[in-house]
């Protein structure tokens, strides 16, 4: 039973912090129906740039949020590649977008690959390596501090899209593009600035994934699983739902964890993903 | 368009005889143990291309398909030590199973969910049989290869003539969905699948079809990979670069005609083994990806179509001088 209590609390962290990972593409894929399957290849990128940063002495979560604008402008020049060469030309743009981020999967892998190798790598913090010690439960430092920038993160980017004026703007573009243009404003220009955003955050996201664990270039390929699982499950775009989504992935994942090892661990969230699908393709919390 | 069936069964069966004489007179086996890769190679991205080039539902979960065929072929080899010929079969028939099963769980949706379910298929396998001790479990397992049959004098050889073979059928089915009421179907689902439906079109027995064919064609590429290398691992039976190559190849060669695959695979695949032999086998999947990029956006109707076009600028020229 203590086993359990353990696995429930230590999904309950990392249910926030894939609800962390996963909100950019929240944003790219849920609200902007870009087929943004190099979404995890750019969260191992934010993570390789934070440990590069961390050699140079900087704090990771600092090197996180240094990261934030260079990710901003790298995901407006990768939107207005993809509206420029797919959307404004319309026809099978679905296809061939989808071919176009498969292959920039791979261009990010192999290019880790070549540049930093194949080893796993860790970055240095204060609070690496360190636990907290409640009754019989330990629970890891590093596990806390993603899981506190975490909900930070997902809550902000909800407060941002729900209060501000752009944030409403991004949400009208999912809504209904006619209507944003008839009312002249320029739709193309909004979600390539969502785009930028959703990219951002997925920088900082990076550096949460490189504290909570060593990280290789090839990492991103369960992490399609996790991240199109929690949208999914979310009910594409909502974000409260990507904060409870993530939360349900960490728990199941710790569950079978402690119940049947590790090495089915991957298989969770590909599983419930694919149940969705199967039973109810628009998500627990979508309409 | 003409019909030139005796052309392309005549063209078939120079290309088998080409193979034969090959591996009778040639000494060196490792060109045969490369040439396999690259007709294995034509195998996959022609099945890809029967679901993903006529229809348009992009399927990411080739390595699943491929992985399949080679561990019902290991478990064919330990349980009953069937030959090789009922090994592929047996994949085959299996492949189709999970292509039937994939495409009625996911081809309802929009094309994007059937991709990531086939990501998804991809790495559930792959963590089942990691934890499956009777094939090896993550570790892998060796196969004793039996004595090799008469006519051939190695195993290798005879796996490229076996190779050729599937090939062959694999582009003859693909040319007979193409040229037929299945084709036109496919195509008009790509285009607009809702006027499709409209229309009388019946997409989703149609997209069903063609997902289990091409599966079955995927997992019969994949059986003798276990006799290929006598050793088979999860981790490289399930690897997502036979994905991306089997979807690299027909969107470079050309997804309209049933050529453009061949042509990608032929292509790509013998730049893939020069490239892995004289430099790395990271590099290799670079090729792939960048190679990918450029033509999805530089060239979307592969070489086919430039060729095509190529050839209809020079009409016009001879037509306007004439």
């Amino acid at each position: 039973m203590d086993l359990l209590l353990d696995a429930v609390v230590l999904g309950l962290l990392l249910g926030c912090f894939y609800a962390a990972v996963s909100v950019g593409l929240t944003v790219a894929f849920g609200l902007l129906d870009v087929p943004h399957i190099a979404h995890p290849a750019f969260l191992v990128l934010g993570a390789y740039c934070t440990w590069l940063l961390n050699r140079y002495g900087f704090d990771p979560i600092v090197a996180g949020i240094v990261l934030m604008p260079v990710f901003l402008l790298l995901g407006m020049a990768v939107y207005r590649f993809y509206y420029e060469t797919f959307e404004r030309r319309g026809s099978d743009a679905g296809l061939r977008g989808l071919a176009f981020f498969f292959g920039v999967v791979f261009i990010i892998e192999v290019g880790l690959v070549l540049l930093f190798g194949v080893d796993q790598r860790l970055v240095e913090a204060a609070y690496i390596g360190k636990s907290f010690d409640i009754g019989d439960m330990r629970l890891p430092r590093r596990m806390v501090v993603a899981f506190a920038m975490a909900l930070v993160l997902t809550i902000g980017l909800a407060l941002y899209l729900s209060k501000t004026f752009t944030g409403r703007a991004i949400k009208a573009v999912a809504q209904d593009e006619t209507a944003l243009r008839l009312m002249g404003a320029n739709p193309v220009r909004i979600k390539q600035w969502a785009f930028g955003i959703a990219t951002a955050v997925t920088g900082l996201a990076g550096a949460l994934l490189i504290i909570v664990g060593p990280v290789e270039p090839t990492m991103d390929r369960v992490y399609i699983g996790r991240t199109f699982c929690v949208v999914v499950l979310a009910g594409l775009g909502s974000m409260s739902g990507t904060l409870a989504a993530g939360i349900i992935l960490g728990i199941s994942e710790t569950i079978v964890l402690t119940l049947l090892g590790a090495s089915w661990a991957p298989a969770v969230s590909f599983g419930l993903l694919l149940i969705m699908l199967g039973i109810r393709p628009q998500g627990l919390f979508g309409k | 368009m003409k019909e030139r069936g005796y052309g392309f069964w005549i063209g078939s069966a120079i290309v088998f005889a080409v193979a034969c004489i090959a591996a009778a007179t040639i000494k060196n086996e490792y060109y045969f143990y490369a040439a396999y890769v690259v007709i294995q190679f034509v195998v996959l991205a022609t099945a890809w291309n029967i679901l993903g080039g006529y229809a348009g539902y992009v399927n990411f979960g080739t390595s699943a398909f491929f992985g399949v065929g080679a561990y019902i072929a290991v478990m064919l080899i330990k349980a009953m030590n069937l030959p090789l010929g009922l090994q592929i079969l047996a994949a085959a028939a299996v492949g189709g199973a999970l292509g039937f099963g994939v495409g009625l769980l996911t081809l309802r949706l929009r094309g994007i969910f059937f991709s990531i379910a086939t990501v998804a298929i991809t790495i559930i396998l792959e963590t089942a049989v990691i934890n499956w001790r009777f094939v090896g479990g993550a570790t892998g397992i060796q196969i004793l290869r039996p004595p090799v049959m008469e006519p051939f004098d190695s195993y290798t050889k005879m796996l490229f003539v076996c190779a050729v073979l599937l090939a062959i059928v694999a582009v003859a089915i693909a040319r007979y969905i193409e040229t037929s009421w299945i084709g036109r179907g496919l195509r008009a689902i790509r285009d607009n699948e809702e006027a499709a439906e409209c229309t009388g079109v019946p997409t989703l027995k149609l997209k069903l079809a063609a997902c289990t064919i091409s599966g079955a064609l995927m997992s019969a590429a994949g059986a003798p990979l276990a006799m290929y290398q006598s050793f088979v691992e999860p981790a490289s039976a399930f690897n997502l670069t036979y994905s991306v190559s089997a979807l690299a190849m027909p969107i470079i060669g050309g997804t309209s005609h049933w050529i453009g695959p061949v042509v990608g695979a032929i292509l790509l695949g013998t730049v893939q083994q020069v490239v892995t032999v004289t430099i790395s086998s990271e590099l290799n999947v670079l090729v792939v990806g960048v190679l990918l990029v450029v033509f999805v956006v530089a060239a979307p109707q592969g070489i086919v179509g430039l060729f095509m076009k190529l050839r209809g600028k020079l009409k016009r020229k001879n037509n306007i001088g004439n």
